[in-house]
């Protein structure tokens, strides 16, 4: 069989690879560079019952919000200037289960799926509830020190949603952001990986001979990539574009009754990632959004 | 000769500072305005060996304000993208002060939910770097609001950072990492030095009593014979601490900015 090098897929496309009840990694962190135009994607669509892995921001409140999550792998959920975030918060003191991590340990967790290891020993946890939850084990190092160390255990992924700056055809990546988080352990930790980009460009326009720094991973574990302009709006995919503050007070506010969370959605979610860019101000005005402080 | 006028904000910037006095070359991380401010403070006069981020990705020369940014861009002198961050953090190379919602007699700490975890009361941010931070580089706190609520009998609802608490070590002790130095708040500064890391006020904020620290607090004390008011800012330091924080948002820390010298006048 011949293997297909033209990895281009539509959104929606993308979303058609996903199945009910899959692990899904979000990579990106909190209120940077989240793939946005997937995620709202996944909630047009009738996917439910996801595990969801993530540094979260948004992507985990609107996935919270529209009821796609079964259980939720997490360190964190903020929007930074919004430190709480309202949709995640609404749906945890529902009851939404959830396996709560050190940073840290997601970081390891990912790592050891992507070494193929069943664990990965560290000190992180010990001593804290996180270790009170029924997954965790512990592993005594087998040479003279004898300490006692948490076994963080992989944490495998079906499939890993990323949002990159540059992409040719056959899924060659570029992240141009100064902090790549940890997109690369996302994608080395999963079985498929999809990702959109801000430009879809030729090969030769990612000039690899000097940006190879940003290119976090090779094309061979890259399933399928979509061209996706300002597809992590709300959040940043600087150099790009910033953060819109502006939008994200919108997002927070959509929490505030039923009413204006089925308000939100009819005007951001429900609409075709065409459209959505209008809905939002613009290409001009999120180019010319200023670069926030945290 | 005319007394200084300082604010509550000020005293504790100061009082905060002192965590970072004899850490040498080392990352520090203040989060929040005043924590962020001392730790300014403490590498713009005693400890210029401090590296500090600007807030976001990048190590910078001299300390960043904190709010909107004035003036010529901060030089910049390093890249400090989260993989580092957590490569020095297990290295045990910073020192980072924080503002958690909750503590308990051990220094356990908790930011992660108010009530039962499985069906929390109010949902926070999650443990964030909590557990590997407590137990890999020293820790120090602060709280704006000393009261029961914070400071709480028993343990924190979710022990996101770990302490000096016996019983949920392996033969009781505690990874040579764990580290905790001090506890800066609106009425005192404390530390872990009382018997078996015991957290003991260590100095009174001008004004304040023994009795009123211990009435707002959920567990028994550490007191020592004698404790000393927290010294007041020189004016010099009022002067650095202007500098630093150029859109004054230490004014809106403590509700109406008030004085830090609460003796009646």
């Amino acid at each position: 069989m011949l293997s297909k090098l033209d990895k281009r897929l539509s959104i929606d496309a993308i979303v058609g690879h996903l199945s009910d009840g899959m692990t899904i990694g979000i990579g990106g962190w909190a209120t940077r560079r989240k793939p946005m135009a997937l995620v709202r994607a996944i909630l047009r669509s009738t996917l439910k019952d996801l595990t969801v892995v993530s540094y979260g921001g948004p992507d985990v409140g609107l996935l919270a919000a529209a009821g796609k999550i079964r259980k939720l792998i997490f360190a964190f959920v903020s929007l930074d200037h919004y430190p709480l975030e309202p949709h995640f918060r609404a749906a945890r003191q529902a009851g939404l289960p959830v396996l709560e991590l050190d940073e840290g340990m997601l970081h390891w967790g990912l790592r050891a799926a992507a070494m193929k290891l069943p664990f990965l020993p560290t000190r992180v946890g010990i001593g804290t509830d996180i270790i009170k939850q029924p997954i965790f084990r512990t592993v005594t190092s087998p040479y003279e020190d004898g300490e006692e160390l948490i076994a963080m255990p992989a944490i495998k992924l079906d499939v890993a949603l990323l949002h990159v700056h540059r992409s040719d055809e056959r899924g060659n990546v570029l992240t141009l952001s100064p902090d790549p988080f940890f997109d690369e352990l996302m994608a080395r930790a999963a079985r498929q990986v999809f990702v959109t980009a801000e430009k879809l460009v030729p090969t030769a326009e990612l000039d690899l001979p000097r940006q190879a720094r940003y290119n976090l991973i090779e094309r061979t574990l890259i399933t399928g990539v979509a061209e996706a302009p300002f597809g992590a709006h709300p959040t940043s995919a600087a150099p790009d574009y910033q953060l819109d503050l502006a939008h994200l007070k919108t997002y927070v506010d959509s929490a505030a009754s039923p009413e204006a969370w089925a308000a939100y959605r009819k005007q951001f979610i429900e609409v075709a990632p065409e459209s959505y860019l209008a809905a939002v101000g613009g290409a001009g005005k999120i180019t010319a959004l200023p670069v926030p402080v945290y | 000769m005319t007394e200084l006028h300082y604010s509550l904000a000020e005293l504790v910037i100061v009082a905060a500072a002192e965590a970072w006095r004899n850490d040498g070359e080392i990352l520090a991380t203040g989060i929040g305005p005043l924590p962020r401010l001392a730790a300014s403070l403490a590498k713009e006069t005693f400890n210029p060996a401090l590296q500090m981020t600007e807030g976001e990705t990048w190590y910078t020369t001299r300390p960043v304000p904190p709010g909107p940014r004035q003036g010529e861009a901060p030089q910049i002198e390093g890249l400090a993208n989260y993989d580092r961050v957590f490569a020095t953090l297990w290295g045990g190379k910073r020192h980072a002060m924080v503002a958690p919602v909750q503590i308990d007699r051990f220094g356990q700490t908790n930011i992660s939910v108010i009530g039962d975890h499985t069906k929390p009361k109010a949902a926070m941010l999650g443990a964030r770097g909590f557990p590997g931070n407590s137990v890999h580089h020293p820790n120090s706190f602060f709280f704006a609001a000393h009261n029961t609520r914070a400071f709480v009998a028993g343990e924190v609802d979710f022990v996101c950072s770990a302490g000096y608490n016996p019983q949920r070590y392996r033969n009781g002790s505690a990874p040579a990492g764990l580290d905790l130095r001090l506890i800066v708040t609106d009425l005192a500064v404390l530390d872990f030095s009382g018997p078996r890391h015991a957290i003991r006020v260590r100095s009174l904020h001008p004004g304040i009593t023994f009795e009123q620290v211990q009435d707002n607090t959920g567990f028994p004390l550490s007191r020592p014979e004698h404790i000393p008011a927290t010294p007041a800012p020189s004016a010099d330091q009022l002067e650095v601490i202007g500098r630093l924080d150029p859109n004054q948002l230490r004014k809106t820390v403590f509700k109406g900015d008030p004085p830090g010298d609460r003796r009646a006048a």
